[in-house]
């Protein structure tokens, strides 16, 4: 071994044979540990649940599986919504609002990366655009489009729902972290990638198209993923302007029957939105790799 | 050599005989870094002309700029009599008459060798994908590689990579062929089956631009190697000569070091 004189032999470094370890452990003691100690946390935490002096009101209050039950169906006639139903507002304003994102978006890195001097001053627009957007709190964005564009009194833009202008707004704010998600994807691919394909009498365009847009949003589809399900959860800013989404919907519920096991109700939905998301984002990345290593046809 | 012939078919026609690549006054900088100080060089058509010198002496730069990658900043570039580096010239016209291979080769990493070839052709040469591919496999066939054509790049060893980058710049059907030290990246061990790739298109004619470092290669294959230090062509002879008895004192230090380094 050329690992130093003296040096202790790699057998000896602690690990358990089976290679280096990063972030997991390796072998069935190292699973018991991990079960054991994950017990061991989850206990503690139900025990303070439990003992803490205001346990049972927290429970019937936020917890109660009949106010759950009754958030999640809805009752019309009690002056609340069901929470179950608005969800699917939320659902759509996301779906929605991540397509125009993604080509909204893309638009923007793409002007922002040109380098003809004719798009100088749309260069500078984007920018312009990008720091605005997300330097400004969505919360206000909501509030500016669905408040202010009304109040305009235009013809056709000034009479859409609620749910459109939140969706505008999320847009808005959206494509400007997008489009720097995109910009350091585009940025990634190494500059010989260009010259290869422009090398081959592909236009600038077809360049892009085929070769370095693929590799780019290859390289960002874990954080482009990752900003899709913080949009998920964003679509709840909406209620701000009226629109009976999910958090709306379970906060008339809270306001009527003051009980707040509607919010529990509207966060296990949100998260049996994302958590599919997120399993979705790693399978993903996953498959990409895989089938790059096996080099089998696609 | 064939005499420059200013009324010879350009890009367009057929290109065929005569003056293949002119190059005259040619200059090149990046930043205060004077990379090609006045490089004037003709090659004729189904010549084989070898570029040697250090690391930096323009090499690369010269190639790129016949490929349009690098703009020029002075001199000019004719193909068979047509100016190349003037204005409002099509770039990707040239392109398909000029077909370039880099030391790294730069093949498409998310896309199969087959499509790694068939994508130009497709997409610049405009014609069907049925075709394409038939090309395609054709020439996979002809270098050996027909059972990669479905495997990505990163399955491929360095020496089959740069054999793919061959093929997928031969798709085009270039007329003149730049190869950018080829094999400088490449395990020594695999060094030989590019070369052999190459004397197997010097053998059917294709005029080629050839920068390497493997001397032996080039006295070889070359009908004249140029000798680059320092921005210019030094010395430009056929390899017998070159080789044997170097005029210019610094191809002689070059020379000197490549066989004390024992790569001649």
């Amino acid at each position: 071994m050329s690992l130093g004189s003296g040096g202790p032999a790699p057998g000896s470094f602690g690990t358990t044979g089976r290679g280096p370890r990063l972030l997991s452990g390796g072998g069935r003691r190292a699973t018991a540990v991990s079960s054991a100690s994950t017990l061991v946390v989850l206990a503690a935490i139900v025990v303070i649940f439990l003992l803490a002096p205001g346990s049972a009101q927290v429970r019937h209050t936020f917890f109660n599986p009949t106010d759950m039950w009754q958030a999640f169906i809805g009752d019309p006639k009690k002056g609340y919504y069901s929470v179950g139903e608005a969800i699917w507002l939320n659902i759509r304003m996301f779906l929605a609002a991540e397509v125009l994102i993604l080509i909204v978006a893309l638009a923007i890195a793409l002007v922002r990366l040109s380098t003809s001097p004719v798009a100088f001053p749309f260069r500078v627009l984007s920018m312009i655009y990008v720091d605005f957007f997300r330097g400004v709190p969505l919360l206000l964005v909501i509030l500016a489009i669905g408040f202010g564009v009304p109040a305009l009194r235009l013809p056709f833009v000034s009479t859409q729902s609620a749910a459109v202008y939140g969706v505008a707004a999320l847009v808005l704010s959206y494509s400007a972290y997008v489009s720097e998600v995109y910009r350091a994807g585009l940025n990634s691919v190494h500059l010989s990638q260009v010259a290869a394909a422009r090398s081959l009498g592909l236009s600038q365009a077809s360049s892009l198209r085929y070769v370095i847009l693929p590799q780019a949003v290859r390289n960002v589809v874990p954080p482009l993923l990752n900003d899709f399900i913080s949009l998920q959860k964003d679509t709840a800013l909406v209620g701000v302007l009226g629109a009976i989404e999910a958090n709306e919907a379970a906060q008339i519920y809270s306001s009527t029957v003051f009980n707040y096991s509607s919010y529990a109700v509207a966060a296990v939905l949100f998260l049996i939105l994302t958590i599919p998301l997120a399993r979705f984002t790693d399978r993903v990345i996953d498959r990409d790799r895989r089938r790059r290593l096996a080099g089998s046809a696609p | 050599m064939t005499a420059p012939d200013g009324a010879g078919p350009g890009p367009g026609t057929s290109p065929a005989e005569g003056e293949a690549i002119r190059i005259e006054g040619l200059r090149k900088s990046f930043g205060p870094n004077e990379v090609l100080r006045g490089i004037d060089l003709s090659v004729a058509t189904h010549e084989v002309i070898c570029l040697i010198g250090a690391s930096g002496s323009g090499k690369s730069t010269l190639l790129r700029c016949l490929n349009l990658l690098e703009p020029i900043d002075a001199g000019r570039i004719s193909l068979w009599g047509q100016e190349i580096t003037g204005a409002g010239v099509d770039q990707n016209l040239v392109r398909k008459y000029v077909g370039i291979v880099f030391q790294s080769f730069n093949l498409f990493p998310h896309m199969s060798v087959l499509r790694n070839i068939t994508l130009a052709p497709m997409k610049a040469r405009k014609i069907p994908r049925t075709q394409a591919e038939e090309e395609a496999r054709a020439l996979l066939t002809r270098f050996g590689l027909l059972d990669k054509q479905y495997d990505y790049p990163d399955r491929l060893s360095g020496g089959q990579q740069q054999r793919v980058a061959i093929v997928r710049a031969l798709a085009m059907r270039p007329q003149i062929m730049l190869l950018d030290e080829v094999t400088s990246a490449l395990d020594p061990e695999l060094v030989a089956e590019v070369l052999d790739v190459i004397r197997e298109l010097a053998a059917t004619g294709m005029t080629m631009l050839i920068a390497t470092h493997e001397m032996g290669f080039a006295r070889d294959i070359a009908n004249r190697v140029c000798f680059l230090a320092d921005g210019t062509i030094v010395e430009d002879a056929p390899p017998s000569r070159l080789f044997t008895e170097p005029r210019d004192e610094r191809t002689q230090k070059f020379l000197r070091r490549i066989v004390e380094a024992g790569r001649l």
